[in-house]
């Protein structure tokens, strides 16, 4: 991906492109060097951000980022208010029950936070984005058996996923005190992650010895069926699919050999939590797939 | 492109900001001696402080900052793992190799940001964290002291992001991947230590957000152990 082509093809459809940003001179001036511009093109994440604050004002990204992160955080309200009401659950071990009931607690407390800061900055929070119960109906056991059919199976790949998608947009809240926020219920929903991971037996960071590890969660890319414009979403463009968990090299370093040592693949994808653009979470084969009535 | 060519403001810098800036009182007390005029017959010299070391400004500092927690912890667990409590079981001996294994992967490529040559000495040869307070020859011991450490990284991390100035993109983006792994650590050692305190209320609070540590705040917490080393993080990004 070569950033300046990008910018001239969008120059053709829009002769004002470069003014959209601050200044043709601070674009140049914070990417004019091939290296910036390498660095860039292999990060979707932050070119995507460039692009909302050009094309979109940039007081309004910040509630975007929000009512995204609000849409994941009622999703998942909603899936561990279904697993509390279910039989699977009634039977857990006290423990596992006490740590559903604090995932749960933070989830609701996720939502509240949420809602008051989309509404302190004037939008209408988002609604109504629940875990489809025909879905759920197949989830039979607790923890056991087919991580597909299993409610803990799910809740890992929710709880891994919405690591990756804070992270996805995390760049568009650069300069904002929403940044921390944002980074405060990323650092939870890692722990949240690390815990049903556990109550799973596996180990509690991504890495390729997961039973989990082909899921669709933890590669990238969109397949079909990608709604990222539902409950009126506004989102980033999709760009490049974003790095697998897998991945083992980080800003065109190879993290296994070029680091002055030798490193396993295993230690070398597992350091590194990977993100997810929005088309990807909500990309029928992740999220998407699971959201609905 | 080569690897090596991503952070070009590095390259640009000289040697001088790029290692380590270790300030003593002694190179205070010439520079107030300029600053006086030379008045040289009303300054007393002052002894040299050679531990006096001070982190240096915006986000340099900030590398260097978070290379200091990575130490931190790779030296403990590499202890751990060198010397392992007979009471901790081989399944958490398997975790200690996976955090030891995932912080010197940190530790090294937070090295990489601030010195892609990998020549330069970043710290002085004696510069150590110390694990003498530490008592790691129980399986509770080495879990608290884990505990505190990478509780104490992962509370940095949300305000340590949001501190970056520069627009190199690496910077931000790797320290932003391995801050959920550091959450990861930090849940599973509390679990292990005592079972079901993976977020528990001393770490994340009443509106579920993650209870966040500043710099300043890190390395007071860290002061004891990188004793005689006195660290100044006075350099950084306000606030800290």
């Amino acid at each position: 991906m070569d950033f300046f082509k990008i910018i001239d093809q969008l120059s053709e459809v829009d002769a004002d492109v470069l003014g959209r940003f601050n200044s043709r001179r601070a674009v140049f001036g914070s990417l004019g060097t091939a290296a910036k511009r390498s660095a860039l093109a292999a990060t979707p994440l932050f070119l995507g951000a460039l692009f909302q604050k050009a094309y979109a004002g940039t007081a309004a990204t910040g509630v975007e980022v929000l009512q995204y992160a609000l849409a994941l955080e009622l999703f998942e309200q909603d899936f561990y208010a279904k697993v509390k009401a279910s039989s699977p659950y009634a039977n857990a071990s006290a423990a596992d029950k006490a740590a559903i009931d604090q995932i749960k607690k933070h989830e609701d407390s996720h939502v509240t936070l949420l809602r008051g800061a989309i509404s302190g900055l004037g939008a209408t929070p988002v609604t109504g984005v629940t875990f489809k119960a025909a879905v759920f109906a197949g989830l039979t056991t607790f923890k056991t058996g087919a991580a597909a059919t299993s409610q803990l199976g799910i809740a890992q790949l929710l709880e891994d996923t919405g690591v990756r998608a804070y992270k996805g947009r995390a760049g568009e809240l650069l300069g904002t005190d929403l940044l921390t926020v944002a980074l405060q219920i990323h650092s939870v929903e890692a722990r949240h992650a690390a815990k049903i991971r556990d109550m799973r037996g596996q180990r509690a960071w991504v890495n390729p010895a997961d039973d989990l590890a082909a899921h669709p969660v933890y590669t990238s890319g969109v397949t079909t069926g990608s709604t990222p414009a539902a409950f009126g979403l506004v989102v980033p463009p999709y760009t490049a699919p974003s790095p697998v968990e897998n991945n083992t090299t980080q800003s065109n370093v190879d993290i296994k050999a070029g680091l002055g040592a030798t490193y396993t693949a295993s230690d070398a994808a597992a350091a590194f939590d990977e993100y997810l653009q929005v088309a990807e979470v909500l990309d029928n084969s992740r999220a998407g797939g699971l959201i609905g009535a | 492109m080569s690897d090596h060519t991503f952070l070009p403001a590095w390259r640009e810098q000289s040697l001088g900001r790029r290692v380590f800036l270790r300030v003593s009182a002694a190179s205070a007390a010439s520079v107030a001696l300029i600053a006086a005029g030379c008045s040289t017959t009303t300054v007393t010299p002052t002894p040299a402080d050679p531990y006096q070391l001070a982190l240096p400004t915006g986000d340099p500092g900030l590398l260097y900052f978070a290379y200091m927690m990575a130490l931190a912890q790779t030296t403990l667990y590499q202890k751990v793992m060198d010397a392992p409590p007979t009471d901790l079981t081989a399944a958490e001996r398997a975790v200690f190799v996976d955090l030891r294994d995932h912080k010197v992967v940190h530790q090294q490529t937070i090295r990489y940001l601030i010195d892609p040559t990998g020549i330069n000495q970043l710290l002085p040869t004696d510069f150590a964290f110390s694990l003498s307070k530490f008592t790691l020859t129980t399986r509770a011991g080495v879990l608290a002291a884990a505990q505190q450490l990478a509780d104490l990284a992962a509370a940095a991390y949300p305000v340590l992001l949001t501190l970056f100035t520069t627009s190199s993109i690496p910077q931000r983006t790797l320290l932003l991947k391995m801050s959920s792994v550091q959450a990861r650590h930090a849940a599973a050692v509390r679990d292990l230590l005592t079972p079901g305190s993976f977020a528990n209320s001393d770490v994340v609070d009443s509106a579920g957000q993650l209870l966040t540590k500043t710099p300043t705040e890190v390395i007071a917490a860290l002061a004891p152990y990188f004793a005689p080393y006195v660290i100044s993080v006075a350099g950084l990004a306000v606030p800290v």
